[in-house]
């Protein structure tokens, strides 16, 4: 129970989010926020606490699960497990978010709708923590969509501008389809796989990957994890989602949103890994998107931004370790998704305390904010240095461990090596860029009079920064029960990583120094690439983020043009694709699938029934043609008539009786309704009456091919004689119709009786309707249109 | 005989999409009366043609006497033509208050919901 109780309180406790910031705020008044932000912190502390409790068992090789019959039908179970991958990351999601939440408080203090935030943040997080504790494949899916649909709630928090709701739908459209591709590849996993129990689909690796359909599930899967994890070329969503304020882009990007497409990847490296497609597809993905981000990060100059894209960077260079799939590639990736939480959650934090405490984003206009908040850039200086992989930092050793995996790499070695000791030095500059520059130099007037955060804006920051020494300095406390264990689940053997400060005077620490010179150097003759890299911005018409409003702009111009031709608004066109599809259809149906008739047991032929045959076609033909509504109106009672004779000559007195009732009132209620409206005109021109004359006389023809298909059918022996038999000894009425009508189908009658009534009452509403005075007289339609 | 209900079923159906396919809203009551016309024949056929007795029981027998007519599509008939009265009845009275609103009998000119 317990794996599912930390997923479902989430749920839970994030529904009374509100009520909770409502109650505190009857106590504390107009610091209502932050009291509830503390209080709110209590229940992801609580799971993260638990989770550390689960830490030494873990690395021992336990493995926590449980499993609940959620559509057992479908294979579908509510079943969680908690091994090494998960706890690390369900650490991350619960820990960073308890920060999250009492910074969140403080961010936001007296924002009116603070309390729907924190119930996002907590749903969000819940959804997160679903991703990763999931054991069956569907359960996950369901949870990462619950992340989609979060995350657009938090993106488009401040939902009244233009800007927050457009970033919000464009990372639910892209995470969203990607979400549906990965959706068939897990489904093709499940099927092939005969299983839709991670565990156990896991374990049949060669099953998987020898089966001709490997290749389609890879492909699809990826997809899924590539536009969530924000990979080239889907990267574009995550920097708009800044939209958001800073505390969910802190929790989104650093820990938790971004990650779930890693996880899947490290999750489901055991089944689909190192084949030669997925290492070029990832191993590729992940080092174009460390280049793409760590280069368009140097366009920016807004501290959220220039984060979000280098988070866009580190994200690649995660994808290409597990992409490379060695051993020590794949400890070197988990070992970054740590650092990388760390540094990046608290640099976040710090970009929206300056921005909170100054009212100003933008590094080229923050100066020497040392002096008015020492605290804050002791915190950003050094999470900044784990950024940029300075010792003794967890940033460092990850750098390191990755530098050693891709000099090792069995696929194109060099050239990855040397793309992350560019990528890397990139992102000395944007760490320099945030952690260094705001704070040093002259003080400059910011809109805001600067001034040191509160606790609860630093505590976030401040713990984050703490452990990335921690974790570097003491690996054997945190670093090293975390990240092994974990690296042994995503390798699916055992893995000997381990978080090692120093590894000697080698090749990597060599190119690390190289990375970082490079990284300064760049950042000190900054004013001189700016020119460059402003200059790039000419080819945003080519970029994905162009594609996709192009796209975006041809699915409404496609849905408002095919809308506009289907929906006339006119009957007639609608009767009319009723009348042809329904030919079309039957027609097809019945020339393809159905014997032609024999006619070997036809009644035979009276010359009587010939000519009432005739008096109803021509009757028919008459009220078609009828210039006048009287001629048409008599016409069709004749047809009438004529149907009533062919009730009479086959045995049906009753239904001759009622229909030359009905025949007469329709004739009085037509005269008597229709004299009030105009006489006939000709309204269509001649090729719309021959149009419509080929549709009639189609739809004629199918329905005389079904009636004589149906003839060619033996009459079999129907329920009728069952009835005529019991009609008299058990209904008491010789006349069988009758009974069956009163007795044997009466709940039909009174349905019949009840449809008489209501439309009676209808003729009679409409016929008492009072015309009321009209503000706006009905014009036709051809004013309507502007 | 057979070939013969099915060609006057057939030239119903046509008459009566013809008539629904008229832009003048009266042609499109009468359109659907010949439609339930055709749809009752329909069945009435479905139900085999030949020339029976009535199924009644005549007084001192139980059942009707062979051979008589299937009994089942007439009481289905029967429902048909007394709700399709009902339908016809309040779609003219429906109609012509629609067209006294709109001034007009022409559908096209009935395309706006909300006036």
């Amino acid at each position: 129970m317990t794996l599912l109780a930390i997923v479902m309180s989430g749920f839970v406790i994030g529904v009374l989010a509100p009520w909770v910031v409502r109650a505190i705020g009857g106590v504390a008044g107009g610091r209502a926020g932050v009291g509830a932000g503390w209080a709110l912190a209590a229940l992801p502390a609580t799971i993260a606490c638990f989770l550390l409790s689960h830490v030494p068992g873990v690395a021992a090789g336990r493995v926590l699960s449980e499993s609940f019959p959620w559509i057992p039908g479908l294979g579908i179970d509510l079943s969680f497990t908690l091994d090494g991958l998960s706890l690390l990351f369900a650490l991350l999601i619960s820990g960073i978010g308890a920060l999250i939440m009492v910074y969140a408080g403080r961010y936001l203090a007296g924002h009116p709708h603070q309390g729907r935030l924190f119930c996002f943040l907590l749903l969000f997080m819940a959804s997160m923590l679903g991703v990763v504790l999931a054991a069956n494949v569907l359960t996950l899916f369901v949870f990462w969509e619950l992340t989609s649909i979060t995350s657009y709630l938090l993106i488009g928090f401040d939902h009244r501008r233009k800007e927050a709701r457009a970033a919000a739908l464009q990372a639910l459209l892209v995470t969203g389809l990607g979400g549906l591709a990965m959706l068939a590849g897990l489904l093709l996993m499940g099927h092939v796989a005969g299983t839709y129990s991670i565990p156990e689909i896991l374990a049949r690796r060669e099953a998987l990957q020898s089966h001709a359909l490997a290749p389609a599930i890879t492909v699809l899967v990826l997809l899924g994890c590539f536009t969530k994890s924000a990979q080239f070329p889907f990267h574009f969503w995550l920097p708009g989602a800044m939209e958001a304020p800073t505390p969910i882009s802190a929790y989104l990007h650093s820990s938790t949103m971004v990650k779930a497409g890693i996880y899947l990847m490290a999750r489901l490296t055991p089944a689909l890994g190192s084949t030669e497609l997925w290492q070029w597809l990832v191993t590729g993905a992940g080092g174009v998107t460390m280049l793409a981000g760590a280069l368009l990060a140097m366009r920016e100059s807004y501290l959220k931004r220039l984060l979000a894209y280098s988070t866009v960077s580190a994200l690649g260079i995660i994808t290409m370790g597990l992409g490379i799939g060695t051993e020590k590639a794949i400890g070197a990736a988990i070992a970054f998704i740590l650092a990388h939480a760390l540094y990046k959650g608290s640099l976040f934090m710090v970009a929206g305390a300056i921005d909170h405490e100054t009212g100003e984003k933008s590094v080229d206009r923050l100066s020497g904010l040392r002096r008015s908040m020492p605290l804050l850039s002791i915190i950003a200086l050094a999470s900044g240095a784990s950024m940029a992989g300075m010792a003794p930092l967890a940033g460092f050793v990850s750098k390191e461990m990755m530098l050693e995996a891709t000099l090792r790499s069995p696929l194109l070695g060099w050239l990855l090596t040397g793309s992350l000791v560019l990528g890397a030095a990139l992102l000395v500059v944007v760490a320099a860029l945030v952690a260094v520059r705001p704070f040093f130099g002259d003080e400059r007037p910011t809109p805001r009079h600067a001034h040191e955060p509160p606790v609860s804006l630093l505590l976030g920051p401040g713990v984050l920064a703490a452990l990335g020494f921690l974790v570097a300095l003491a690996p054997g406390v945190l670093a090293d029960p975390l990240i092994g264990p974990a690296a042994s689940a995503t390798l699916g053997a055992e893995s000997h990583t381990h978080f090692k400060i120093w590894h000697g005077l080698n090749l990597a620490l060599g190119l690390s120094v190289l990375g970082l010179l490079a990284g300064v150097g760049v950042y000190a003759t900054r004013s001189r690439w700016l020119g460059a890299a402003s200059a790039t911005r000419r080819l945003d018409g080519m970029t994905p983020t162009a594609c996709y409003h192009g796209l975006l702009r041809f699915v409404l111009v496609f849905a408002e043009s095919q809308t506009r031709a289907l929906q006339t608004g006119r009957l007639r066109d609608y009767l009319m694709v009723i009348f042809i599809s329904t030919t079309l259809l039957v027609g097809y149906t019945l020339f393809t699938r159905v014997d032609a008739p024999t006619f070997d047991n036809l009644a035979p032929f009276y010359w009587l029934d010939g000519a009432i045959a005739g008096l109803i076609l021509l009757s028919s033909l008459a009220a078609v043609t009828a210039k006048h509504r009287l001629l048409a109106i008599i016409a069709l009672g004749l047809a009438g008539l004529g149907v009533t004779m062919f009730y009479v000559i086959y045995a049906a007195p009753d239904l001759a009786l009622t229909q030359i009732a009905i025949e007469a009132l329709s004739v009085v209620l037509f005269v008597l309704v229709f004299r009030r409206l105009p006489d006939f005109r000709s309204l269509s021109t001649r090729a719309g009456k021959l149009r419509d004359a080929m549709v009639a006389l189609a739809g004629g023809a199918m329905m005389t091919g079904l009636v004589l298909m149906a003839t060619a059918f033996p009459h079999t022996e129907s329920v009728a004689s069952e009835l005529a038999a019991r009609a008299y000894p058990e209904g008491h009425g010789r006349n069988v119709v009758n009974v069956i009508l009163v007795d044997f189908r009466a709940l039909d009658t009174m349905g019949e009786i009840t449809v008489l009534a209501i439309a009676s009452m209808g003729v009679f509403a409409l016929l008492n309707l009072r015309e009321r005075p009209r503000t706006s007289p009905i014009r036709p339609h051809a004013e309507l249109r502007p | 005989m057979q070939v013969l209900i099915a060609i006057i079923i057939g030239g119903i159906f046509a008459c009566a999409i013809y008539m629904i396919l008229r832009r003048s809203i009266v042609k499109l009551i009468m359109g659907l009366a010949l439609l339930g016309h055709a749809a009752n024949l329909l069945i009435f056929s479905a139900g085999g043609l030949f020339r029976a007795r009535p199924a009644l029981v005549a007084p001192g027998e139980t059942a009707p006497l062979a051979p008589a007519a299937d009994p089942l599509p007439q009481a289905l008939i029967l429902t048909a033509i007394v709700i399709s009265f009902g339908v016809i009845a309040f779609m003219m009275v429906l109609v012509s208050r629609a067209s006294e609103a709109v001034g007009n009998d022409d559908t096209d000119l009935f395309t706006a919901t909300d006036q």
